[in-house]
């Protein structure tokens, strides 16, 4: 088997590497993001609720939730390990994601609320159309170092059998006895994703990025 | 017989046992502008803040025109359509360029067509002399202009009422001039405000009636010419001696 070969066995387990992120990513930011906002603006008693979520998901090791998650739910129904192992991965996420939201909730000035109440809009709508907008922006760089988090956690469902990147990389490294050049080959695919990401999110972030003069 | 607009009774405010106001009444009527003014600390802020309902009041009643509005089940959002609010810190939105700040409550509060609110929000721009800075964002804009911008977005919706508190405190000497102009220029159109300021000449010129308070009374209130020439109190004096000493220092120095 030559090295094109090699490589390309374990860089065809990126299909599932993305398809795992895209999941597990989008499915924690609505999640992370419902929370966040009964969070800050739900009161003392669902503040309270979100605090002991935030604290349970993120005191856990991902992949011991990954196996709990995993169990639990393919007892009940009938989820292949892709799916399952992606949304366990996503509820993981919410968690994390859940206190970026937050935070950039809290970091839009209160005052922009009350000026927005004042033009006669209600509570629903400041928040959606003053608030939102401004906090989406504050997200985005602690929320793409999440998304670097999430990529490389994704790695976590080939403990469930999903044939991504690493688990090609141990697998054709066992039957060639080349596991330094396999594991060095996932490295680099898992490099090259986060970096991808994280290009794009600067892109997008100074896209959005609101003008004012220096 | 002069319409009140504005019927403030028997208000007070607490915090705890912190005692804002209490026992206030005023009255606004249609096209008047009522200038407050006081020490910091008095209450002023707060006062403008219950009458947009943005505070709650502990006791007495306000009216806009022949509505209770501090009565149970007011339903607060259709209230403050109806009064316009100006904020020291201007408060624009700031993701949105200033037609943006303007449209927002014309398409999502009075529900007007995107093309009606923009037409609406560059008449309120041309009005605070702005038009051709609607797609400016805050921050592109001077202290005075994202003003101008707050008083066009508070315009927009064409208010019964106009509170405006401490419009120029927070702006440049050389920026205050342009703020009060607009708001002088309102004045003489007919619109009615509740002006909370420390600018005494503004005061002087186009008040109908001045309102000083302290330590959460109205010690005083009456025409410009009554307060500023021959007021009633010692204390109402003395304060207004104070005021036009610093002010009009401020001013000198900003020639």
């Amino acid at each position: 088997m030559d090295f094109g070969q090699f490589l390309s066995y374990i860089a065809s387990g990126t299909v599932y590497t993305v398809g795992v992120t895209l999941i597990a990513l989008p499915a924690g930011l609505l999640i992370g993001t419902i929370l966040a906002l009964f969070y800050v603006y739900g009161g003392k008693a669902a503040a309270r609720v979100m605090n002991l979520y935030s604290t349970i998901f993120r005191g856990i090791p991902p992949v011991v939730l990954l196996f709990i998650l995993f169990f639990a739910v393919s007892k009940g129904i009938n989820l292949s390990a892709f799916w399952a192992g992606s949304l366990s991965l996503g509820v993981v996420s919410s968690a994390y994601q859940m206190e970026i939201v937050r935070g950039a909730l809290l970091s839009v000035s209160g005052d922009q609320l009350m000026a927005a109440r004042a033009v006669g809009l209600s509570r629903m709508q400041a928040i959606r159309y003053v608030v939102l907008p401004q906090a989406v922006r504050l997200a985005i760089p602690p929320w793409s170092n999440e998304a670097a988090i999430v990529i490389k956690d994704s790695s976590l469902v080939y403990a469930l059998g999903v044939p991504e990147i690493l688990r090609r990389a141990q697998l054709i490294g066992a039957s060639s006895q080349q596991y330094l050049l396999a594991y060095l080959s996932a490295a680099v695919i898992y490099f090259l994703l986060v970096s991808l990401t994280t290009r794009m999110l600067n892109h997008l972030e100074q896209k959005l990025s609101i003008p004012s003069n220096p | 017989m002069p319409k009140p607009i504005l019927t403030i009774k028997n208000l007070t405010k607490t915090y705890g046992q912190n005692v804002i106001f209490q026992n206030l009444d005023l009255t606004v009527n249609e096209g008047d502008t009522i200038v407050i003014i006081g020490p910091s600390g008095t209450g002023k802020s707060t006062l403008l803040r219950c009458v947009n309902l943005l505070t709650r009041p502990n006791e007495g009643q306000i009216w806009l025109d022949d509505l209770e509005i501090t009565a149970k089940g007011t339903d607060e959002d259709q209230v403050r359509q109806h009064i316009g609010m100006v904020f020291q810190n201007f408060l624009l939105f700031n993701h949105l360029t200033a037609l943006g700040n303007v449209k927002l409550g014309l398409t999502r509060v009075k529900h007007l067509s995107d093309e009606e609110a923009t037409e609406k929000a560059l008449h309120e721009l041309s009005r605070v002399g702005l038009a051709d800075r609607a797609d400016h964002y805050p921050g592109q804009l001077s202290g005075g202009q994202q003003q101008r911008v707050g008083i066009a977005r508070a315009l927009a919706m064409d208010p019964r009422v106009m509170l405006f508190d401490e419009p120029t405190s927070a702006l440049d000497p050389e920026l205050i001039g342009e703020v009060l102009e607009v708001m002088r220029k309102l004045a003489l159109d007919g619109m009615t405000m509740l002006v909370v300021t420390h600018e005494m000449g503004f005061a002087r010129e186009v008040a109908d009636r001045i309102v000083f308070m302290e330590k959460g009374y109205i010690v005083e209130e009456g025409s410009p010419d009554e307060m500023f020439n021959h007021p009633k109190f010692d204390r109402t004096r003395e304060f207004l001696w104070k005021i036009t000493e610093l002010y009009g220092k401020k001013e000198k120095e900003a020639e």
